[in-house]
């Protein structure tokens, strides 16, 4: 029994892959205690001219798909109805 | 009178709520969250504790679950549902309660007795208090920090829907008696047809001298009449 086809090509084609990165951080006006906290101690290791930090959340998204900017609207659709609270949260959506 | 809890990986005050249930005499049943159907039911609780270990934002995943579709549909056609902590933040994440619990503000994970005041005794849940009535009631959470928008701020006071505000022995509400940073002292709100309460201190804590006190039994009364 041949268990592999002789026409089968050797190396099998990936399929298209697009990549979005979604960067999601707290909107101006809300209070950031961690970033506050993370500030203070780079602060006191000497980092003197250090201005302000903020922190926030970073996803990596691959999506099966071919079609660049129906992809990104599904990765805005992912944010809006689950990575971001929109209350609090602003998101950044880049083709990596 | 029938109520459901519904659980989720993670949850961790579903027995003591429905031991407190069942104390009051509420007929109780536990729905798991991967129920797509709810038993008939007057009240739904989302209990407390970490559902899906507060991944992603505490109660963002458990929002986002199979039987919460069908706690909307139940809200939605009238049903009482008192999310409590974790439940709090399950509700807000629902879109069923407005604004959002943000990380308490000093960071620290806190668990005490504080003291709280009714601020509107006219609802199901809290008829049997007395107005401006003073509660002595266990915290214990990370994000209780209550956040939301101006408007929705101005609907809650103009309306009447701040359900309790953290005070002092006297019942002084004030930045000094704020355990978490919550806007305005909140600690519980209504939506705006006042069939569902979202707080974060634990009432079903409160129901038996023995082991603490009972401020919380008359949230519990109130809704048997």
């Amino acid at each position: 029994m041949k268990l592999i086809s002789e026409k089968q090509p050797l190396l099998i084609l990936r399929k298209n892959k697009l990549k979005f990165s979604v960067t999601i951080t707290l909107k101006k006006d809300v209070l950031d205690p961690q970033g506050k906290v993370v500030q203070n101690t780079l602060q006191n290791l000497g980092m003197d001219n250090l201005k302000n930090i903020r922190q926030g959340k970073y996803f990596e998204i691959d999506l099966d798909d071919n079609d660049q900017n129906e992809a990104k609207k599904k990765v805005d659709d992912m944010c809006k109805k689950l990575l971001a609270n929109l209350i609090i949260e602003d998101y950044k959506v880049e083709k990596i | 009178m029938k109520s459901s809890v519904i659980v989720f990986p993670g949850s961790n005050c579903d027995r003591d709520i429905s031991v407190a249930l069942e104390k009051m005499q509420f007929k109780n049943q536990m729905v798991w969250h991967k129920e797509s159907k709810l038993p008939k039911s007057d009240l739904i609780v989302v209990p407390g504790g970490f559902s899906y270990g507060d991944y992603l934002r505490s109660g963002a995943i458990a929002g986002k679950s199979i039987i919460i579709n069908e706690v909307i549909k139940a809200a939605n056609d009238g049903c009482l549902v008192l999310g409590i902590c974790n439940g709090f933040q399950i509700l807000t994440e629902t879109g069923l309660l407005k604004g959002v619990l943000l990380r308490n503000e000093n960071l620290k994970f806190i668990n005490k007795d504080i003291n709280i005041k009714v601020m509107n005794n006219e609802t199901n849940f809290s008829k049997k208090y007395k107005k401006n009535e003073i509660l002595k009631i266990n915290i214990a959470h990370n994000e209780g920090n209550y956040f939301t928008n101006k408007e929705h701020l101005n609907e809650l006071n103009e309306k009447n829907l701040i359900a309790f505000k953290y005070c002092n022995d006297e019942g002084d509400v004030n930045e000094k008696y704020n355990p978490n940073g919550s806007l305005e002292n909140i600690a519980g709100i209504y939506n705006s047809k006042k069939n569902i309460l979202g707080m974060m201190p634990h009432p079903e804590r409160m129901v038996d001298k023995l082991i603490s006190n009972t401020d919380g039994v008359n949230l519990f009364s109130s809704l048997l009449n």
